[in-house]
C-alpha cells in the first residue's frame, strides 16, 4: 500500500465530495447540509456547527478513503470506474443504513416516534434522506461516485 | 391610554370575516415579523399574508388578496363578543384578547426565530411563527383552519402527517412544518380542528420553514413560552435604546418598531411595505407591489434612525444604499430589491380577485425603469446627515458621493418622472430640482468641512446657484403666489412642503407661508389630511404628506400649538395598534394602500422629533449639523 498516495488522493477526493455536496445544497437540490448535521453532534450553535462539521467531515472522508484503498489493494484494481462503483455502494449504505440510524445516534435529532424535545429538535432525514429534498439521494450518489472515481484515478496514477 | 395599549371593539359586521368572503378592513390587520419577512394577522386571528423566506418571496398565505384562492391560517374564537388587540409594550409580539359569553382567552402571535440580528445562534428554525392560545377564564371554543396556497394562491399543497414530528409540506426547495399541541385533521390540501378550552388550558402551535438545512422542530412545551418571553425581552431591549422623551412616545416607539420589522437584517435594507396590491382606491387599479426598497425614503429614514440613536441601523442602511447601488453608480435606480438587484418585471396576476375586487394584483414594479433625479439628493443628504452627526465616511463612500455629485451636476436640468412616479411621462418637477439642489448643497458643506476629499466644491456651488435660481423663478408662480409642482406650471403638490425641510427656504418665509396656504386650500381636507397632488383624487389622502405638514408647522411655518394639534388629529387615523397604511380615506378614516407603510411611520417619527425640537427651542432643520448632539466615530461604534 502506498501511504503517500492514499493521503494525497484521499484528501483531494474528500475535497471534491464536500464541494459537490455543498454545490447541491447551494443550488437548492437538497437541504442535507452534512457539515451542519455532523457539527451539531458537538455543538447546538449554528455557525460553529458548520465550521466544526466541515473539519470533521474532511478528516472523516480522508480516513474513510483508506477503506477504498484497502479494497483497491486487495483486488489489485484501482481505476475511476471501480472507484465510482464503490462510491455508489458507499452512498447506498449511507442513505439506507446510516440515515435510518441517525435519530438514534444523533444527540440533537428528533424522531417520528418521540417528536422534538428540549434536546432533540433536528428534523430526521427519513428514508433515503428524502425529508431533506426529493433530489437528495441523487446528489449523494453523484458526490460519492465522484469521490470514488477521483480516489481510484489518483491512487492508480500515484502508484 | 397609550397607543400600544389601545384596543378596539369587534366590528359585528365583520365577525365572520375569516370564514368566508368577507374582507377585514386594511387597518384590521396587525403585523408580526422577524426582520426578514412578515405576516399580517386579522383581528379574528387569521394570518392572511405570509411570505417566506423574505419579504418579496411568493406568499403561502395570501387571503388578503383573494378570499377563495389565497391561503390563510386562522385560529378563531367561536362566537366572540369582543375582540381587542395590543402589542406587548414596546415589542412586536401581538396579543389578541377575546371575550365570549362563557369565557375569556388570549391569542399570542410572534415570529420568534431570529434574534433580530444578521447572526443566528443556537438551534432555531430559519423562520417560524409561534401561536399560543390560553383560556384565562370560563370556557372558549376555537376553530383552527390551515390552508396554505403556493405561488400567490395558484395551487394547493400536499400535507403529510409525520407522526410526532407534526405535519409537513414541501414548496420548491423549502420545507414547512406545522406542529400543534392539539390533534388536527388533514382535509385535502389543508388542516382543520376545533377545540374547547377551559380556564388555564393552553394550545400551542409552531409553523416553521427551512430551506438552508434540516429543519429545527420546536417542542410545544414550556420552552415555547420561554421563547415568546425571550422575543418580548429582545424587542423591549431594542426599544429601550430609543432616544425620545417627547409627548408622543408610544406612537414614536410603535413607528420605530414597525420600521425595524420592515428592515431586512442580513443587508440593512428597508422595504416600503410588506405587501403588494392593497389598493389606494377600493375597487380600482392603483395597486402596486411595495416589497422593495425605495431610495426616495433615504433622507427621512436616516434622520429618524439617527435622532432616535439607532446608529447601527442607520449605518447598515447607509452602507446598504451605497453597496446595493454599486452596479449602477453613478446612476441610481429608484428602487432595488433587498439584495440590491433590479426589482422584478411587473406582471399582473389575473386569476386573483384582489383586495375587495381591486384588480389587478401586481407583482414586481414597473417604476424600476423610471428616472427620478431626486434620488441622488436623498442618498447624498442621508450620507451628509450621517457625517454631520459624527459618522465616518470612508474613502470609498466619499468617492461614491463625488460620483453622484458629478452625475447631478451634469443632469439636473432633465425632466423626470418625479417623486410620485406617475406613468404619464416626464416633466420638470420642482421637487426633483429641490433634491438636485440639496445634493449640491450637501456636497459643498461636506467639502468645506473637509469630509469629502477631492470634491470639486466650486463646481457644486455653481450648480447649486443655478438650480436655486431656476426654482426661485420657474418653480414659483407669481399669479398663485406659490411654488408649483412643475416648472412654469400652476399645480400644487404636497412635496413642496419639503422646500423648508431640506433647507431651501425658511419655513416662515413669505413664500413658504403663501405656498402652504395654497396647498392647504387646494389639497387639504377639513380634518387636516392632505392629498399629494390635485390631478387625481381617486386615491386617498397621502399619509406622509400630513406628517410633512405637521413638521412644516413645527419647523416654523406655524405655531407649536398648531403643529401639536395637527399631530394629535393625525394620531386618530392610526389603527388600534398604532399602525398606518400609505393613504387614508378622508371620508371613513380607513387605511388605504399597502400596509403598514414605512414611509408613513418615518414621517410620523420626523414630525414628532421636530415638535420635540421646537418645544426645546433646538435648531430645527434636519440637514444642519446638530452640534449639540454630535457623536464621535468612537461613540458611534461603542
Amino acid at each position: 500500500m502506498n501511504w503517500t498516495s492514499w493521503l494525497l488522493s484521499g484528501f483531494v477526493a474528500t475535497l471534491a465530495l464536500s464541494t459537490l455536496l455543498s454545490t447541491s445544497h447551494g443550488l437548492g437540490l437538497t437541504r442535507m447540509n452534512l457539515p451542519y448535521l455532523i457539527g451539531t453532534f458537538v455543538t447546538p450553535e449554528r455557525e460553529k456547527a458548520r465550521v466544526y462539521g466541515f473539519m470533521i467531515h474532511l478528516v472523516n472522508g480522508w480516513a474513510f478513503s483508506i477503506l477504498y484503498v484497502l479494497i483497491f489493494e486487495a483486488l489489485h484494481m484501482a481505476n475511476w470506474w471501480f472507484g465510482a462503483l464503490l462510491g455508489v455502494a458507499h452512498a447506498l449504505f449511507v442513505l439506507t443504513v446510516v440515515m435510518s440510524l441517525m435519530p438514534g445516534i444523533h444527540p440533537r435529532m428528533a424522531s417520528e416516534q418521540h417528536g422534538p424535545n428540549a434536546n432533540r429538535q433536528l428534523e430526521p432525514p427519513g428514508f433515503m434522506a428524502l425529508h431533506y429534498g426529493i433530489q437528495t439521494p441523487v446528489s449523494v450518489f453523484l458526490a460519492h461516485a465522484a469521490f470514488g472515481a477521483i480516489l481510484g484515478s489518483l491512487y492508480r496514477i500515484a502508484t | 391610554m397609550s397607543v400600544s395599549e389601545r384596543s378596539a371593539e369587534i366590528d359585528p359586521q365583520n365577525s365572520g370575516e375569516s370564514t368566508g368572503a368577507r374582507w377585514p378592513a386594511i387597518q384590521d390587520y396587525a403585523i408580526i415579523g422577524d426582520c426578514r419577512s412578515a405576516a399580517l394577522i386579522s383581528r379574528h386571528g387569521s394570518i392572511d399574508w405570509l411570505c417566506w423566506p423574505r419579504f418579496d418571496s411568493p406568499p403561502i398565505f395570501s387571503a388578503i388578496l383573494d378570499r377563495e384562492r389565497g391561503g390563510y391560517w386562522r385560529i378563531s374564537p367561536v362566537a366572540p363578543e369582543t375582540i381587542t388587540r395590543k402589542y406587548v409594550q414596546d415589542s412586536n409580539v401581538l396579543e389578541t384578547h377575546v371575550l365570549g359569553r362563557s369565557g375569556k382567552a388570549v391569542l399570542t402571535d410572534v415570529m420568534a426565530s431570529a434574534p433580530y440580528t444578521s447572526r443566528r445562534v443556537g438551534l432555531l428554525p430559519d423562520h417560524e411563527v409561534i401561536r399560543k392560545v390560553t383560556c384565562v377564564a370560563g370556557e372558549m371554543e376555537f376553530e383552527i383552519e390551515f390552508r396554505p396556497r403556493v405561488d400567490y394562491g395558484r395551487s394547493g399543497v400536499r400535507v403529510c402527517e409525520k407522526g410526532e414530528l407534526g405535519l409537513r409540506f414541501v414548496v420548491g426547495k423549502g420545507a414547512y412544518w406545522l406542529r400543534s399541541s392539539t390533534p388536527l385533521t388533514v382535509e385535502g390540501s389543508g388542516v382543520r380542528g376545533r377545540v374547547a378550552l377551559r380556564a388555564n388550558e393552553t394550545l400551542r402551535f409552531s409553523l416553521s420553514y427551512s430551506e438552508e438545512a434540516p429543519a429545527v422542530l420546536t417542542p410545544l412545551d414550556a420552552s415555547l413560552d420561554a421563547r415568546i418571553e425571550h422575543a418580548i425581552a429582545a424587542w423591549q431591549q431594542w426599544g429601550r435604546r430609543a432616544n425620545y422623551d417627547g409627548a408622543y412616545r408610544d406612537s414614536v416607539m410603535r413607528s420605530a418598531l414597525a420600521l425595524k420589522l420592515l428592515t431586512y437584517a442580513p443587508t440593512g435594507a428597508i422595504v416600503a411595505a410588506p405587501t403588494t396590491s392593497l389598493p389606494e382606491h377600493l375597487g380600482a387599479s392603483l395597486n402596486w407591489d411595495y416589497r422593495y426598497c425605495w431610495l426616495r425614503d433615504a433622507s427621512f429614514t436616516i434622520r429618524a434612525l439617527l435622532e432616535l440613536d439607532y446608529w447601527d441601523e442607520a449605518e447598515d442602511f447607509l452602507e446598504w444604499m451605497l453597496q446595493a447601488t454599486r452596479l449602477t453608480q453613478p446612476k441610481l435606480r429608484i428602487l432595488y430589491t433587498i439584495y440590491g438587484d433590479k426589482a422584478p418585471v411587473e406582471r399582473e396576476l389575473e386569476y386573483l380577485s384582489g383586495y375587495r375586487e381591486s384588480r389587478p394584483v401586481r407583482v414586481g414594479n414597473a417604476a424600476r425603469d423610471q428616472l427620478q433625479l431626486d434620488v441622488h439628493g436623498e442618498v447624498i443628504d442621508a450620507a451628509a446627515q450621517f457625517a454631520f452627526h459624527g459618522g465616518h465616511l470612508d474613502r470609498e463612500m466619499q468617492r461614491t458621493l463625488i460620483g453622484f455629485g458629478n452625475y447631478v451636476a451634469k443632469n439636473w436640468d432633465q425632466p423626470d418622472e418625479g417623486i410620485w412616479e406617475p406613468r404619464s411621462g416626464r416633466e420638470n418637477h420642482t421637487h426633483s430640482r429641490l433634491l438636485c439642489w440639496t445634493a449640491m448643497d450637501r456636497l459643498v458643506r461636506l467639502g468645506e468641512r473637509g469630509l469629502l476629499r477631492g470634491a470639486p466644491v466650486e463646481v457644486y456651488k455653481h450648480h447649486s446657484d443655478l438650480i436655486r435660481r431656476q426654482i426661485e423663478t420657474r418653480g414659483w408662480n407669481e399669479r398663485l403666489q406659490s411654488y408649483v409642482s412643475v416648472l412654469d406650471g400652476d399645480e400644487p403638490d404636497s412635496s413642496l412642503l419639503l422646500l423648508s425641510w431640506y433647507g431651501f427656504e425658511q419655513a416662515d418665509s413669505a413664500r413658504m407661508r403663501s405656498t402652504y396656504r395654497m396647498l392647504r386650500d387646494s389639497l387639504g381636507t377639513p380634518d387636516g389630511l392632505l392629498y399629494r397632488y390635485r390631478k387625481e383624487k381617486l386615491e386617498g389622502a397621502f399619509a406622509i404628506c400630513s406628517f410633512w405638514e405637521a413638521e412644516y408647522l413645527a419647523l416654523g411655518g406655524g405655531s407649536l400649538d398648531e403643529a401639536q394639534q395637527l399631530f394629535a388629529r393625525l394620531m386618530k387615523y392610526s389603527n388600534d395598534l398604532g399602525l398606518y397604511g400609505e393613504e387614508i380615506d378622508p371620508n371613513s378614516g380607513a387605511a388605504l394602500g399597502n400596509f403598514p407603510q414605512a414611509f408613513t411611520h418615518v414621517g410620523l417619527i420626523g414630525a414628532a422629533l421636530s415638535i420635540r425640537g421646537r418645544e426645546k427651542g433646538e435648531t430645527q432643520l434636519a440637514h444642519r449639523p446638530p452640534t449639540a448632539t454630535a457623536h464621535s466615530s468612537a461613540e458611534v461604534r461603542s
